[in-house]
């Protein structure tokens, strides 16, 4: 700012800034004036005729809520519908003792201990004048007990209302989400129009994703209300009907996600499969699971502290926001990074003693086969899974490339899936280190990041999409759950549009089917780590087995499974996708603490494989 | 040593103080009624009003000299946050008016009321007055950039409040009658070429501002019952927590935008006549001050903020009495909402500190 002299004429100028504000004072006393007598003719002059329309005000105009649009899976299963019931509603505004009607409520209606908990929870945390349910689905003697009781309870109605339901409970739990009730924090977001009478509102995943178009647009009716504000009289002309939301159909296939829940089951761990074609979402597991149900209408805290203390965690989004090392799986990524940047060639071969060392360091850097695999060249590597290969792969990449090569697969940023609720995931770099804990970058460390270990994390997510952009030649599509919107009255369908996929860049575009071919090898490759799972598939797939480690096993210590607590046993993964010809389906699969990649997570691939592309039905796949 | 008393020491103007004081009350009061008789709902808006004074105190202690060489940079801070908010608003889908700042939210739009003020009494007390053509279209510029944000979130209430408040400091300022003239034919000229860039959304904003009845949930409704609520409070008012048409639920919006009507059910003409008295003593005070600043920023500033604080009034009042259309400017330091009364409260730190520090300088010459 340049500081410079002014030469003031102080005199002329506060003249002028006085007259202004004279002016500005004569103007507000003249619209003060103005008001007055605005006041005097309303509320003197008027009044006679104002207090008279006080008295039969009687016609009010009542907003009716639309009915919330459904959400369907591909195959036709219904994921969340309205189910009219009857609730027993209070106004808290027009009650003296709250405590007493409540009271009183209960001797003829069954009121247990967590309605009353949920209850007084409401109504701290509900709208100005929002009524407050305060028991839920009544059954016919409960309505017609309280309907003869009905005058001597004013301020107290049963509803007909219609309440969200999720049939398919924890089966889609962690893909459709819940809605519940609107309160202060969403009411400075949403539309308050559009909302008067509305009472839930999506609080996760498809639910609040597509909240604009599940809700709908508020109608209003004309109604004839008593001096107690009771309604008297509803058909009065005047009204105009809401317009319903629309219906979301997701790409999810329910009897794919089914058999996926169940070789979850008893499991921690997550499984997504996405079409590589078009970035859909085919299954999405998350395990273990939670019902969204009891959240519709306020879950009681008991149950909710138990969902967040579990040990399990199963309100964790495990596809979403579980950070895993990919350990393995990585491989063919890094694979891909080393050929595209012309450090390695298809045919270059490397020796494999089982042991990988730096110059002048002597540390060990071990391979998981202890005698070694001998001459190594890269489809080898993928299929045996060789470290010592990727301890030399990613020590002439340098951690920088590893980690633009690795980004460019989508790692360490978000999918940008449409539910969103997304972890980053993290792909590690010098500069990374050096802001996060002003160390230095080691290249032991880039060693390990070349077998998916060390600070390297990724969401099965991630691994999915990055997957599908393999069985793609490279093309990174970002994943979507939803596929369309649909308008009930009109049955005009519209097509939710993706997001632009992105292309991986690639030297020789002939190297893709190398991949592919070492992804195949191993599973029906002779020496492949996951040919158990490939045996008699009347398909071919390409896969890669991952075996994360949880906790670090120091030099030179045997490893012993059976020592080991649960919790602390191997992740066990695996990506794949079929058929590896002409790709229609990828996946991701982790399971916790399961172990060995080849003995717990592939032979789930082969399962949904066999389901998706032979269609065939086992007769296990109901819930 | 120093002989002033705590009060004069806090820069804190007692007049205004309690002024502020009264409506604050009177509004903790109205809303417990408008709210449902909530007293957690109440409560929390006390809270709010507690943390405004503290913002007040605050203020109270800057000089209008510092203030000065801050304005700058408080007005391209705002403007970032306006910015960052339609972006984060993008992909948030809905909410582009808040950010969030994990313990509370806040609208970076209100921000604006102080800062565009702020900036354009900076900009003329440059040089003297009246300023040249240049300074005044570059105070033009600096308004029209965030209503412009604001129009975007859509935030009409606000854009207007903000544009009142800069075009105050400038009219203050001196501009020639011609010049305004000028600029009201300019803006008026300027409505049909805006009207080809607003979405269809907007448009029907806009319409529905102009012709209520469009809304048959919404404003025509709302004007109407707000009419009779006023009407039949008479001369005395039905007393407080008994007017029908609030507790009734006839009124919509009673604790925000139309809290006035509230208030004139249940206090009748006298009422309403002493709260608009209350108001008219803040802005006499207000004025006062600005006409006896030394400084020409603090003039200029004062003078802004206070025109300001009464258009809202105005306007507001005018809204619920049916004279004017239904915008959404709340009733200051009466109406339910936080962001608000913060921003009211600086700017009544902003006119004591303004007074004080001219009474020092006077002391020590």
């Amino acid at each position: 700012m340049p500081v410079h002299f002014v030469f003031r004429n102080i005199v002329e100028e506060s003249r002028l800034i006085r007259q202004r504000i004279y002016i500005a004072a004569a103007l507000f006393i003249l619209l003060f004036i103005i008001i007055f007598i605005r006041l005097f003719y309303l509320q003197v002059l008027q009044h006679e005729h104002f207090i008279t329309l006080s008295q039969n005000n009687h016609i009010k105009v009542l907003p009716v809520p639309p009915l919330r649009g459904l959400i369907y899976s591909r195959d036709g299963m219904v994921l969340a519908e309205n189910q009219p019931a009857f609730s027993l509603e209070i106004d808290p505004d027009r009650m003296d003792n709250l405590d007493q009607v409540v009271t009183n409520l209960a001797r003829i209606v069954s009121i247990q201990d967590e309605d009353k908990e949920r209850f007084y929870k409401l109504v701290k945390e509900r709208r100005p004048s929002d009524k407050v349910p305060l028991r839920f689905n009544l059954d016919e003697n409960e309505v017609a007990g309280f309907s003869v009781n009905r005058h001597r309870f004013p301020g107290v109605d049963v509803v007909a209302r219609f309440y969200r339901r999720y049939p398919l409970q924890a089966l889609t739990s962690h893909v459709v989400g819940y809605v519940g009730k609107i309160d202060e924090n969403d009411l400075e977001t949403l539309d308050k129009s559009d909302y008067l009478g509305t009472t839930h509102i999506g609080k996760l995943g498809i639910e609040k994703a597509y909240e604009d178009l599940l809700h709908g647009h508020v109608g209003h009716q004309q109604v004839e209300i008593n001096a107690q504000g009771r309604i008297v009289r509803r058909d009065l002309p005047g009204s105009a009907s809401p317009e319903p939301g629309k219906n979301v159909y997701l790409s999810l296939d329910i009897s794919l996600q089914k058999i996926a829940e169940n070789a979850l089951a008893g499991k921690r761990g997550a499984i997504v499969a996405i079409d590589p074609n078009n970035g859909e979402v085919l299954a999405m597991v998350s395990a273990p699971a939670y019902d969204p149900n009891p959240f519709v209408n306020g879950i009681d805290a008991k149950s909710y502290k138990e969902l967040l203390q579990s040990r399990d965690t199963p309100l964790l989004n495990r596809v979403l926001q579980g950070k895993y090392p990919p350990g393995s799986t990585i491989k063919p990524f890094l694979a891909i990074t080393a050929l595209a940047k012309r450090v390695r060639t298809p045919d270059d071969e490397i020796w494999c003693p089982g042991w990988f060392a730096l110059k002048g360091n002597e540390h060990l850097y071990r391979d998981w086969k202890k005698g070694g695999h001998g001459h190594v060249n890269l489809g080898y590597a993928i299929m045996q899974s060789c470290d010592v290969y990727f301890y030399a792969l990613a020590n002439d990449l340098g951690i920088s490339r590893l980690h633009d090569g690795l980004s460019d697969f989508g790692f360490g940023q978000k999918t940008g899936i449409d539910i969103g609720g997304e972890s980053d995931g993290l792909v590690p770099s010098d500069e990374w280190k050096r802001k996060t804990y002003h160390q230095p970058w080691y290249a032991g460390e880039t060693l390990i990041a070349g077998i998916g270990q060390g600070s390297l994390l990724a969401t099965p997510m991630q691994l999915v999409t990055a997957t599908a952009a393999l069985a793609n030649k490279g093309r990174l599509i970002p994943p979507q759950l939803a596929y369309a919107g649909k308008n009930i009255i009109t049955g005009e369908v519209t097509r939710l549009e993706h997001n632009s996929f992105r292309q991986v860049s690639m030297y020789d575009p002939t190297y893709w089917k190398i991949i592919t071919d070492a992804m195949v090898s191993v599973v029906h490759g002779e020496f492949g780590t996951a040919r158990r799972s490939g045996l008699n598939a009347p398909y071919r797939f390409a896969g890669k087995t991952g075996t994360a480690q949880v906790i670090g096993v120091p030099q030179n210590e045997k490893y012993k499974k059976e020592d080991i607590p649960e919790e602390f046993q191997d992740h066990a993964l695996f990506i794949a996708y079929a058929p590896a010809e002409a790709p229609r389906i990828a996946v991701a699969i982790i399971v916790e603490n399961g172990g060995s990649g080849s003995g717990s997570a592939a032979p789930i691939a082969r399962l949904l494989f066999d389901h998706y592309l032979l269609q065939q039905d086992d007769g296990q796949t109901h819930g | 040593m120093d002989d002033r008393s705590l009060v004069q020491r806090l820069h804190v103007d007692l007049q205004l103080l309690s002024g502020v004081l009264l409506l604050c009350l009177i509004g903790l009061v109205v809303l417990y009624s408008a709210g449902g008789e909530n007293i957690e709902f109440t409560l929390r808006q006390g809270v709010r009003m507690c943390l405004g004074l503290l913002f007040m105190l605050c203020f109270a202690q800057v000089s209008p000299s510092r203030l000065e060489r801050w304005s700058i940079w408080i007005y391209l801070l705002s403007l970032a946050l306006l910015v960052t908010v339609l972006l984060v608003g993008h992909t948030g889908k809905g909410a582009q008016r808040w950010l969030d700042l994990g313990f509370f939210r806040f609208q970076p739009s209100e921000l604006m009321k102080i800062a565009v003020p702020m900036m354009v009494a900076w900009l003329l007390a440059g040089e003297n007055l009246p300023a040249s053509l240049t300074r005044n279209l570059v105070a033009c510029l600096v308004i029209i950039l965030p209503v412009l944000l604001i129009v975007k979130q859509p935030d009409l209430g606000t854009a207007l409040l903000v544009v009142v408040a800069g075009f105050s400091v400038i009219f203050i300022a001196g501009m020639s009658w011609r010049l305004l003239a000028g600029l009201f034919l300019l803006a008026a000229s300027a409505v049909p070429v805006l009207w080809h860039f607003l979405h269809d959304y907007q448009r029907r904003r806009v319409l529905t501002f102009l012709d209520p009845e469009q809304d048959p949930l919404g404003a025509g409704y709302h004007i109407i019952q707000s009419k009779i609520a006023i009407g039949s409070g008479g001369m005395y008012g039905k007393g407080w927590l008994n007017g029908t048409q609030s507790h009734l639920e006839f009124l919509p919006e009673r604790t925000t935008d139309f809290i006035f009507a509230v208030f004139s059910e249940e206090f009748g003409f006298m009422g309403a006549v002493l709260l608009i008295s209350i108001y008219l003593f803040v802005v006499a005070r207000g004025l006062n001050i600005a006409v006896s600043a030394q400084q020409t920023y603090g003039r200029l500033l004062a003078a802004g903020l206070v025109l300001t604080f009464f258009i809202s009034v105005f306007v507001n009042i005018g809204m619920v009495t049916g004279q004017l259309p239904v915008v959404g400017v709340p009733l200051p330091l009466i109406s339910h909402g936080g962001t608000s009364i913060v921003t009211l409260m600086v700017t009544f730190g902003i006119l004591m500190s303004i007074n004080s520090h001219r009474r020092m300088l006077s002391d020590q010459g």
